[in-house]
Formats: structure tokens, C-alpha cells, sequence
């Protein structure tokens, strides 16, 4: 090999600034050199150059480093979840209901027992009050104009406000004012038209330009607690009444659809904004019911969780969850197909809650309770709100996907599932496990000891359904 | 083939165009050379023309990623999806497959970007490339690369021990007699030196640049890039071997009384100490996939270790007479040993069987394999490196060095095509073309990384740390569905209802009288039942079978009925 330095030929190609291919006779060799210029940045103002190489070999562990990740990320999750933003206070009795606005996020609508109305703002701070009714302010509604909003009271009437401020020295008066027969309960809005439904005695849909129900429905109940309209099939109602049942309704047919009885007494209900054919129902006996509105036979989940009575529910913007206010001082916000919470919100502070509304940024949560406070709260505990930066967004979906994926690994299951809930409610919570388990035990043993076929397997779903009536 | 594509105004062809025919279509272009104005209405079929007379992009879509590259990124295998019933399932299983379908591809594409290509190196026609020197290459390439062939003349404390730092940049070399040092060897800045008067064992780089290992006569020792002593560990003593886990933070150790002992690194706890009952432990590997542990012994077996075992997962009879060196490679399917009896062994460790066997007159001390499978043996002073041993049998080695003295430790340079020499008269630092890995990633090992980038990988990789519990022989069964089996099945149904469903009643026989009653008599009565439950359950079977034979004619029946029936509709079809 001594002939080596006269007879270098250089392909023109492989003599590119780091590679070093070179013929030398016939012996090619070529030897990894490469130039720090095209790895480091070339000034301190650049941001560093980070080549990539997404060969599996050079990324062993992908699973456990993974799984490591998603452990990280699940524990952060619960470090960061603090739901609670902010209180609303200026109620001087307990608040009863509240609306959203339909046009505006910032804005929204609180009723008290004391009959007063109170506007507050994402600034946390109430913009109006206004003496809206003697004694308590029962339901209220915004027109889907968002110019004016109605409220009843237990003063048998109905009014009408305008939304925006009276000017300097204007009276504060409704723009009208329709005096009732009995107490109405509840209260709702057409989406698209002039046209509104009340429900008391009896439910009574009324044209707004006149002061007499355009039609009015009865089926052999006294009293309704509350009455919805279908969001999408706009025509469509339905509403809770005392006797157990909830009836659909259509406002273009003189008698109501149909019903279903059920075990207790139903208190509000909820239509799916996304999938307008189901709507859920909470319930006195601690659950609450999705139904589909074409099968009544049996709702197709049963949302179980709460240890008191549930007084109302409130569907998320996009139809995947729902949020529930119960008497035993908790709010649970449920995935629309789950048999329990995903989440549930508590205080020391906070008192029977008494309604609910999730506000359709679908970013947060809005409860009245007992004890004169409205409570603002993350509907996702562990967000982070505000502006994210680009790749914050992509950390917190790469997060995101990981606990998905391992989400049913033991570990990450236990911590993400763990709530801290008051001591009562825990021991609530285990009370009523220990009697469930016991009823069926007990059911078990009986079947167990009786004729074959002559004790039916009755499911959870059938449990709660007495009757349908059409 | 691309002038005359220039010239008859086609496009050019793409790479992924040229087929066999493509080749063929060439030669005969070239023959017709003057008259080839037809060849675009013949040839080029991907060519449209629009409604206007111009063409369209001849290249609609996007191109076709090649299936090799494709099949490196592919992660297990697909299953069959959910039956239709389970459609929310279905549906979650589908769009799982082609978020990483998308990632295949992706990743593949990516590949084909990527900036560098590996080196190589290859003789004359009736050349062995064995015989190139060490000289001849570093005269035939440039001056960067020439300058990673070099030797430290280090006579007074050797023989060396040596390692490099994760990223490769970093050397860090321990002489027999106390002689520790460690060095950016590019750059041949010295960061530290000293000596620790006592004998060295072995030396290791932990996570980063800033720390090492230092096994010395009675105890572990760490020290910091200055050289000062950080720790010493009293709880390690006579250690021999060392081994580190980056993804684990754990220093793995093999003494002279014969414990393997963990050490994490990151909380400097000891994680398990276990007694390997082998004796004399100074063979030792680790398996880059899955962190399981070689230990070489001097009875011909190779035996695995997890911290999570205190027996050995594997013991594997490798070699008549002791193991002397054990070496895995970097996918770990591959575990390569020398022996006693002077033989090269090597091994798929994912089925525990042997691949080739070599004979090496002098036999090997030392292994090492490189990123990219190259294997480095030391016999004796002589430093050989083979190609693809466990291809077919090698005959020849692709290279071979004479170091001054006996060879005492190779290592393979990450990311560079070097193989370090640690020897009785120094260090040398070998140029071997195409050991190295060409391509580095970035976040996961950057030899060009600032201070800067290096305290932030550092973070993250604390952060993602692996649990010593999760080391085992298969890395991705976490990701695996846990099938529960019948018997938890039918264990969880019984909780549920309360009884055994499937129980049977024990057949008890009835008393009778007049001596029917005897032992012999009841014994057969039992067998005589078994029987007939044993027919039963045969004649149960094979109706069974029947019933789904029929099922299935019927069904082919009805299928073939349908193939030949005409429908109404088919008098439109043309």
C-alpha cells in the first residue's frame, strides 16, 4: 500500500463538506465524521438543534418509560386538581335557580328565596339586582335572543325583563307581567320562537304577545316540578310531575305523549344538547336516569354515586358529561354512559345544593346552594386555564393520551380514581354499600332456596321503571 | 433514462417507478434513440392530461413509503378486531390502528431524511480488509476522522480498563495500579486525573459526564468529573464488574464473594443485594433492551438476573471450561460469548439457542459489540473485529489491530465508528468503519448537547426513571392485555352467584341389602356411572361437531347459491 497519497480520486459526490468517501485503487473507505456545524446552533439567539432519529433500537423501554410517564402525569393530575375558582356571594336568602345566557358567556342569571335577581359576571361581581318577585323567585329563563329574560315567582306571576340596564333614572319594571292561576315551579324557553312553558299545576305554553296559555296539559297530576324543552326537536317537552312520572309532551297535539312511572319522585330533568333523544332525570332515591325517550321501558344507565337526594342536573355543552347538585352538599359531574362520577366537587362551606348549570364554554361549573352563595369551578379539576402556549397544548395532550392508555394498570387506576370525600359522606357512602350488598345476598340466598324461574333476575336498569303509559 | 425523459417532456421518474420492466424499457429506449415520440402515450401511465390539455401532477398522493423501512418502525402485531356486537370497542381498536398506521408511516418517511450514512469499509476484489491498517485508513481519510486513530502511551499503572460515556463523547480510562482518568477524547481535553492508590477493578460512567464509578480494591467509590470523591460505598466491597442501567439509574455490581448487587444511582440506595452462590463473579454483561444481567461463571454457564429474582431467570450451559466474556447486542436478540475452550459462541437469547460456533486458536478475553453489530475479540495483544457473526458463518475477520500489550478491555464509541483499547501498555483508540450508529436522536443521546441541554435531559430522564420492579425478559408486556384465564373466570362467577354452576352432584351409591352392598359391588356401580357420564359427554361433543359441520355446508351451500344467482339489478350491469 505505499502508492497511497499520488493516486486519491475523489468522487466529486461523496466529497461533500463531512463525509470522507475516497477510492483509493479499489479500497473504499468511508469513516462517520461529522461536522459540529451542522448540530450546534450557529449563534446564542438560535434555538438549540435537536436532530431526531426515531429508530426503535435507539429508544429502548418505550413501554415502562411510558408507563412511568403516564404515572407522573396522573399524580400531577391530582396535584393540580383544584376545582374551586371563585364565590359569588350577595344573596341574602338562599339561591334557587339560575339561567345561563345564551349569547354571552360572561354572562349569568341567579334567583333567590328572597326574590331577588342578581347578574354576575365573570369579573365576580353582581352588575343588577332587581326585586323581581314577593317571596321566592321559582325559575327563570333567558329568551335564545339574549335581550330579555323571563322569571315566576310564588307570587303567581310570570314577568319579563329586559336584559340590559335602565338608564339614569329609569324605573326598574318588567317589560310585562302575567298573573297566574297557582304557583309555577319551573319555567322554559322555546329555541326558536316566541313561545314559552311554565309548569305549576298544570303545564301551560304561552305565546309571549299574549296573557292566557295557548294550551295547557293535564294528565290526573297536580303538580310538576319542572319542564324542559327538547333542544333540537324544538316542539318536543318534557316534565317531571309529583306523582313519580315524567311526561313528554308535544306542543302541537292537544294531550301529552306518554309517561313513565317510576319508584320516586323525579326532580328536574336534563335533554341531551348532542343526543336530543335522551334526557336525564335526578332522582329523590339518589340516582339518576338516562333515558332514551323512545324506550321508556328502562332508562340505559343508572347513574348512582350521590347519598342524598338529587335536586338537579345539567348537561355539558357537548353532550359527554353532565353535572348533578344533590342534597347531601356535593356536586358529581358523570361521563353521559357511566354508572358513577367521574369527579366530585365539595366545600366545607357549601350547603344543600339546590341547581346547577354547566356554562357552554364547557370550561366550568356554576352551583347555587343553601347557605346565599353561587360557586364558580373548574369542570376540568386539573386544567390549567388560560392562554397555553403551543407546546404546553402538546404536553398536556401527550399526558393526556398516556393515562388513557394505561389507565387500567392498577397503580394509575388507584391514584387517578382517589377523591377525598367529608367523613360523613364516606360513611354514607359505606352505610349504603353494606345494605346494598345485603339486599342482594339476601335476594341471592332466596333464589337460591326457591323454584327455579320462580324468582326472576331483576336488573338495576328494570328496578326503578313501575310503569309506562301511553 | 432521465435525458431522454428531458427530452420527449416527460418528467423524470421517480425512484420508486423503477421497477424490472422500467429497467428493460431503458435498454430499448436507448436502442430506438431517434424515433421515441410515441413512448409518452405508451410508457408513462401515471401521466393525465386535464380537460384543457394540460397535465396534470403527475404525481397525485402522497409517495409510497418502501416496506422495510416501514416494517422497522412496525410495534407488534395487529389482532383481529372485536366482533361487530361490540361496536364502541371496534370502533376504539380501529382508530387506535390508524393513529399508529399514520405513525408508521410517518416515522418511516422520516427515515429516509435522515443526514448521515454509516461508514464502511471494503477491500480489493481479492483483498481481505483485514489486512488494512489501521495507517492505511486514517491516510485515506479526512483529517477529523484520522485523528480518532491514536494511542496513549500509559506504561507505569496498566493494564486499562476503560469506558464511554453514554453519548460518546467522554472517555474514561482505569489503570490496574490506581491510574484514573477521564477525558473528552475528540477534543483530547483532560477533565480530570489522578490516582486512587489502590487497585482499580473497573471503571463506569453513570448517567452523565459528571459522574463515575470507580471499583477499587475493598470498596465502590464515586467521584465527580474533578475527580473528587463523592462517595464511597461501603456497602459494595470487592467489586469486579460493574454494569450501568441508564434508563433504570441502577449501577450494577458483580464481586469477588460472589453478590450482584443494585445501586440506584438517583437516591444512592441499595436496591437488592443478591447472592448469586457462583463464586468468583468477573464476567459480566448487561441486554440494552431489556436490563436483564449476564453473569459469566467459571463452570460454562451464563446465567440472567432481574433485582426482582433472587434466583436466576435463565442458566444457560454455554461453554466447556469457564466463560471469559459475554457480550449482548444492542436489540437483544443476540448474546455472544468466548470460553475457556477457545470457543466463540453465539446465541438468540429470545429462544436460548445457539446460532454459530467459532474457534479461536488463541481464544478470546475481551468482547464488545457495537451499535451496529460489529464484534470486537481480544486475543491475547491482537485486537480482531467480525462482521455479522451471526449471519452466516464468518471465515475471516473485517478487521484486526496489534495493540503494544495485552488487551485488558474494548469498548465500542456510541455514535462514532472507533473502538477503544484498553491494554497493558496504555490506551488505543481504533478507527473500525462502520461500528457506529450514523444517526443520533437528540433528546435521548446528543454528543453535541450544551450544558444547558444537558441539565434539562438530565431532569427529564429522572423524572422517567424505571421502577426496578418493571425489569423483566420481555420490556413491553406492560403494554400486553392481561388475559384473565377460565379458571379466574369461572372463580369471579362463582363469587357472583353464590354457587358453583358447573358443580356436579357426587354420585353416592344406595345401600342395598343381601350382600349388594359389598366393596367390589359399590365400586363397580360407581364405575358404571362414570361410565355412562363419560358417554354423555362424548355423545355431547360429537353432536356438537356435527351441528357446526352442517351449519358450515349450509352456509357454504347458500354462499355458492348466491354466486351464481343473478339479480335484478345485473341486467344494468355492462
Amino acid at each position: 500500500r505505499g502508492m497511497l497519497s499520488d493516486s486519491r480520486v475523489f468522487d466529486a459526490y461523496e466529497n461533500r463538506k463531512s463525509k470522507s468517501f475516497i477510492h483509493i485503487h479499489a479500497m473504499k473507505v468511508k469513516v462517520l465524521s461529522r461536522n459540529p456545524d451542522d448540530y450546534v446552533r450557529e449563534t446564542k439567539l438560535d434555538i438549540q438543534r435537536v436532530p431526531r432519529n426515531y429508530d426503535p433500537s435507539l429508544h429502548p423501554f418505550e413501554v415502562p418509560r411510558e408507563y412511568t410517564r403516564a404515572l407522573n402525569a396522573t399524580k400531577l393530575e391530582r396535584v393540580f386538581a383544584k376545582p374551586f375558582l371563585a364565590s359569588l356571594d350577595g344573596h341574602r336568602d338562599g339561591v334557587n335557580c339560575m339561567a345561563k345566557h345564551p349569547k354571552s358567556l360572561s354572562t349569568m342569571l341567579s334567583g333567590s328565596c328572597d326574590g331577588e335577581v342578581v347578574w354576575n359576571l365573570t369579573k365576580r361581581e353582581c352588575v343588577r339586582t332587581l326585586q323581581a318577585h314577593e317571596g321566592f323567585v321559582r325559575g327563570m329563563v333567558v329568551r335564545f335572543c339574549g335581550t330579555s329574560f323571563f322569571t315566576v315567582g310564588d307570587d303567581k306571576t310570570i314577568k319579563q325583563w329586559k336584559m340590559e340596564t335602565p338608564g339614569y333614572g329609569e324605573e326598574e319594571e318588567p317589560l310585562n307581567t302575567i298573573l297566574g292561576k297557582s304557583v309555577f315551579t319551573s319555567i322554559d324557553h322555546h329555541q326558536k320562537e316566541g313561545v314559552f312553558v311554565t309548569c305549576g299545576q298544570q303545564v301551560d305554553i304561552w305565546d309571549e304577545q299574549r296573557s292566557s296559555p295557548i294550551r295547557s296539559f293535564s294528565w290526573g297530576v297536580d303538580s310538576f316540578s319542572c319542564v324542559r324543552f327538547n333542544p333540537v326537536e324544538t316542539e318536543l317537552l318534557a316534565s317531571c310531575a309529583s306523582d313519580r312520572s315524567i311526561v313528554l309532551y308535544d306542543m302541537r297535539e292537544a294531550t301529552p305523549l306518554k309517561k313513565v312511572i317510576m319508584n320516586m319522585r323525579s326532580n328536574t330533568l336534563c335533554w341531551n344538547p348532542m343526543e336530543a333523544y335522551n334526557f336525564t332525570c335526578s332522582n329523590e332515591d339518589y340516582n339518576l336516569y338516562t333515558y332514551d325517550m323512545r324506550y321508556l321501558d328502562r332508562p340505559f344507565t343508572v347513574h348512582m354515586d350521590h347519598v342524598s337526594a338529587v335536586l338537579d342536573v345539567d348537561y355539558s355543552p357537548t353532550g359527554k358529561e353532565f353535572v348533578s347538585a344533590s342534597f347531601d352538599k356535593t356536586i358529581r359531574i358523570f361521563p353521559k354512559d357511566s354508572g358513577h362520577s367521574r369527579d366530585v366537587y365539595h366545600t366545607k362551606r357549601m350547603q344543600h345544593v339546590i341547581s346547577i348549570k354547566w356554562s357552554s364554554d364547557n370550561k366550568y361549573i356554576l352551583s347555587a346552594s343553601d347557605e346565599m352563595n353561587i360557586r364558580l369551578w373548574k369542570a376540568n379539576a386539573a386544567e390549567k386555564l388560560g392562554l397555553l402556549a403551543p407546546r404546553e397544548k402538546a404536553a398536556v395532550n401527550y399526558s393526556q393520551k398516556l393515562k388513557e392508555k394505561f389507565q387500567h394498570h392498577p397503580q394509575i387506576c388507584r391514584i387517578s380514581r382517589h377523591r377525598h370525600l367529608p367523613k360523613s359522606i364516606y360513611s354514607q357512602t359505606k352505610e349504603l354499600r353494606v345494605m346494598k350488598e345485603a339486599r342482594r345476598r339476601k335476594e341471592r340466598n332466596v333464589r337460591k332456596h326457591s323454584k327455579p324461574g320462580s324468582m326472576p333476575v331483576v336488573t338495576e336498569k328494570e328496578k326503578h321503571v313501575v310503569t309506562v303509559v301511553k | 433514462m432521465i435525458d431522454i425523459c428531458l427530452f420527449c417532456n416527460q418528467p423524470p421518474t421517480r425512484y420508486w417507478e423503477r421497477t424490472e420492466e422500467d429497467g428493460k424499457n431503458d435498454g430499448k429506449k436507448q436502442k430506438e434513440g431517434d424515433n421515441n415520440e410515441q413512448t409518452p402515450q405508451q410508457n408513462n401511465t401515471r401521466t393525465k392530461k386535464g380537460g384543457n390539455g394540460r397535465s396534470i401532477y403527475p404525481f397525485p398522493g402522497s409517495a409510497p413509503v418502501p416496506e422495510e423501512k416501514l416494517k422497522k418502525f412496525r410495534r407488534g402485531v395487529k389482532g383481529e378486531l372485536p366482533p361487530r356486537p361490540q361496536y364502541k370497542l371496534r370502533d376504539v381498536v380501529i382508530r387506535s390502528e390508524a393513529a399508529s398506521d399514520l405513525a408508521q408511516k410517518q416515522n418511516a418517511r422520516y427515515d429516509l431524511m435522515l443526514p448521515e450514512d454509516a461508514g464502511f469499509l471494503e477491500g480489493d476484489e481479492d483483498e481481505d480488509t483485514c489486512t488494512i491498517s489501521q495507517d492505511d485508513i486514517v491516510d485515506a481519510v479526512d483529517i477529523t476522522a484520522g485523528a480518532k486513530y491514536f494511542n496513549l502511551t500509559l506504561s507505569q499503572f496498566g493494564p486499562y480498563r476503560l469506558d464511554y460515556s453514554k453519548t460518546g463523547r467522554h472517555l474514561l480510562l482505569g489503570g490496574r495500579r490506581g491510574h484514573v482518568t477521564c477525558l473528552d477524547w475528540q477534543s483530547k481535553q483532560l477533565m480530570c486525573e489522578m490516582n486512587v492508590m489502590e487497585t482499580v477493578n473497573d471503571v463506569k460512567w453513570l448517567h452523565s459526564e459528571a459522574l463515575f464509578a470507580v471499583a477499587q480494591k475493598k470498596w465502590l467509590y464515586i467521584y465527580d468529573n474533578k475527580g473528587i470523591e463523592l462517595h464511597c460505598i461501603r456497602k459494595f466491597n470487592d467489586v469486579l464488574r460493574m454494569q450501568f442501567l441508564p434508563y433504570h439509574f441502577l449501577l450494577a455490581t458483580a464481586s469477588a464473594t460472589g453478590f450482584l448487587q443494585y445501586l440506584d444511582v438517583s437516591v444512592g440506595k441499595e436496591v437488592v443485594a443478591i447472592c448469586t452462590k457462583a463464586g468468583r463473579l468477573d464476567v459480566m454483561a448487561h441486554n440494552p433492551h431489556n436490563a436483564i444481567i449476564h453473569l459469566g461463571h467459571s463452570n460454562g454457564t451464563v446465567t440472567l438476573w432481574t433485582p426482582n429474582q433472587r434466583e436466576p431467570l435463565v442458566k444457560m450451559l454455554c461453554h466447556q471450561g469457564g466463560v471469559r466474556s459475554v457480550a449482548v447486542d444492542k436489540t437483544g436478540t443476540y448474546m455472544v460469548t468466548s470460553g475457556m475452550d477457545k470457543k466463540l459462541k453465539v446465541y438468540d437469547i429470545r429462544a436460548y439457542r445457539p446460532l454459530q460456533s467459532y474457534f479461536l486458536p488463541a481464544g478470546a478475553s475481551c468482547l464488545s459489540l457495537s451499535q451496529r453489530g460489529l464484534l470486537s475479540a481480544a486475543t491475547g495483544d491482537i485486537v480482531q473485529v467480525y462482521r455479522d457473526v451471526w449471519g452466516i458463518p464468518v471465515t475471516k475477520p473485517y478487521m484486526a489491530h496489534r495493540a503494544k500489550g495485552s488487551v485488558w478491555g474494548v469498548h465500542f464509541c456510541p455514535f462514532e465508528d472507533v473502538l477503544g483499547v484498553g491494554h497493558g501498555e496504555g490506551f488505543t483508540s481504533m478507527v473500525v468503519p462502520g461500528a457506529g450508529e450514523p444517526n443520533f436522536d437528540g433528546l435521548d443521546a446528543n454528543p453535541y448537547r450544551s450544558a444547558k441541554q444537558r441539565q434539562e435531559w438530565e431532569v427529564k430522564a429522572l423524572l422517567e426513571k424505571i421502577q426496578p420492579e418493571l425489569i423483566g425478559l420481555d420490556p413491553s408486556q406492560l403494554s400486553q392485555v392481561d388475559h384473565s384465564t377460565w379458571e379466574q373466570r369461572h372463580e369471579d362467577r362463582v363469587q357472583v352467584l353464590g354457587f358453583d354452576p358447573l358443580a356436579k352432584e357426587k354420585f353416592t351409591p344406595r345401600l342395598k341389602t343381601k350382600g349388594r352392598s359389598s366393596s367390589g359391588k359399590v365400586e363397580k356401580r360407581k364405575k358404571q356411572v362414570a361410565h355412562e357420564d363419560q358417554r354423555d359427554v362424548i355423545r355431547q361433543t360429537v353432536e356438537d361437531r356435527m351441528k357446526i359441520d352442517k351449519e358450515r355446508k349450509e352456509k357454504e351451500k347458500k354462499k355458492a347459491a348466491a354466486a351464481g344467482q343473478k339479480s335484478a339489478l345485473d341486467r344494468f350491469r355492462k
